[in-house]
């Protein structure tokens, strides 16, 4: 009852967010679009020219018992990470959440650069997101990485999470249908297209930690509560199993007994 | 009468305000502007300020804290990265916001920064009527 009501608030907070982030991704897509090819795009859309450094941000519950969440997201994580060192890359790991952390520090004891603890924080609200956006920013200004790569689970419904990997720098640009295409042709832009842009990129970043938290936490709630449904039903056919063999062995005893008593009488 | 226009106001948490409305005033970066129906497609980036919605005789105003506008045929989508309405603040809050916008206001070099502070002044102060009017003194 409890993680219901909570998954509800979760799942409220996160479809609340959808407008904003659907927004700017429309928004930018649009614009990105003629910028990605172009030499002078800003370095959050078109890349350092390097792919050496990556920097994995792994996003987690802070809590256990909510099933196979919290390792389905590190498993992900663990073999992206593998996969990257194989191919003699330098990989850097910062943690959101401490069941992550957990299994990551045991694998990648010295990739992990960072864990950021959000288990004082109730209702996860966009200043959350926006002071782990503008470490990651720094970052990548400080040239600390390439790429960026952030990892959460996607909320698809109560019984299925689905763990993702979403490149954040440099942004992935959707091609836009041609039907959008045809409307964005006449825009006016104030104060230009490029300031814009290069307004908007860092926004993003924020914004989709902030939607990939949210998704996270709804997720949790799910799993944790499809975890505790699977945990009473488990226990019920526990019960039931014992029962039946406490039975079994007490009707085992009396007739033993019954037998004993029998078979004594008889011999008298 | 021109044409209504829909205007949405969005942050990150939540969708703030949706509506129609006859016109809408945002702070661009290069100064505040009025949309109205039938507007040429226009993004711009925002200023921290106040957008105010006039639709037919009701007026709002948000307070918004940077953020950019997206003026398209389907309509204004405001996307601010804060978003509140005059209910959203306490009365010590704005009190204390427009002590700010005062020294902003003695603070300002030229012309320019003086409406920008002189604007959000006002919209404070308007803040602040629209709340001693909604919670009578008394309490």
């Amino acid at each position: 009852m409890v993680a219901s009501a909570k998954l509800r608030k979760a799942q409220e907070a996160a479809e609340s967010s959808r407008p904003y982030a659907v927004r700017m991704g429309t928004v930018l897509n649009g614009l990105g679009a003629a910028y990605a090819d172009r030499e002078d795009a800003p370095k959050l859309l078109g890349g350092t020219g390097n792919d050496k450094i990556h920097l994995l941000i792994v996003a987690t519950a802070e809590r256990g018992l909510c099933g196979g969440f919290n390792s389905s997201i590190a498993r992900l994580a663990r073999d992206h990470a593998n996969k990257l060192i194989s191919e003699g890359k330098t990989v850097k790991i910062i943690t959101i959440g401490k069941k992550g952390n957990d299994i990551l520090k045991r694998l990648f004891p010295d990739n992990i650069i960072e864990n950021i603890s959000l288990r004082d924080v109730k209702r996860i609200g966009y200043s959350d997101a926006l002071s782990i956006g503008q470490k990651v920013l720094d970052m990548f200004d400080n040239e600390e990485f390439d790429v960026a790569t952030l990892f959460f689970s996607q909320f698809k419904s109560i019984i299925s999470q689905i763990p993702t990997a979403h490149q954040l720098i440099p942004a992935k640009i959707e091609a836009s249908k041609t039907e959008e295409k045809a409307q964005v042709v006449s825009y006016d832009y104030e104060p230009d297209e490029a300031t814009i842009l290069a307004d908007l990129l860092p926004k993003n970043i924020s914004v989709q930690i902030f939607s990939a938290l949210l998704e996270n936490a709804a997720g949790e709630m799910g799993a944790k509560m499809s975890a505790m449904d699977n945990a009473s039903r488990a226990a019920g056919d526990m019960i039931d199993a014992l029962t039946l063999s406490y039975n079994r062995q007490r009707q085992a005893q009396i007739t033993k007994e019954l037998i004993e008593i029998i078979s004594g009488a008889e011999a008298l | 009468m021109s044409e209504a226009i829909k205007v949405e106001i969005v942050s990150p948490e939540q969708l703030v305000f949706s509506q129609d409305a006859s016109s809408v005033t945002v702070p661009g970066v290069e100064g505040y502007f009025t949309v109205m129906g039938e507007h040429a497609p226009l993004m711009s980036i925002l200023k921290h300020g106040f957008v105010t919605v006039q639709a037919d005789k009701d007026t709002k105003s948000f307070y918004v804290g940077g953020g950019f506008v997206d003026v398209s045929p389907k309509g204004v989508s405001i996307l601010a990265e804060v978003a509140k309405t005059s209910a959203d603040f306490s009365e010590e809050q704005i009190q204390e916001e427009i002590k700010i916008a005062k020294e902003q206001l003695q603070k300002a070099k030229d012309a320019d920064e003086t409406s920008v502070a002189q604007a959000i002044l006002d919209g404070f102060s308007n803040f602040a009527d629209e709340v001693k009017n909604m919670r009578p003194s008394g309490f």
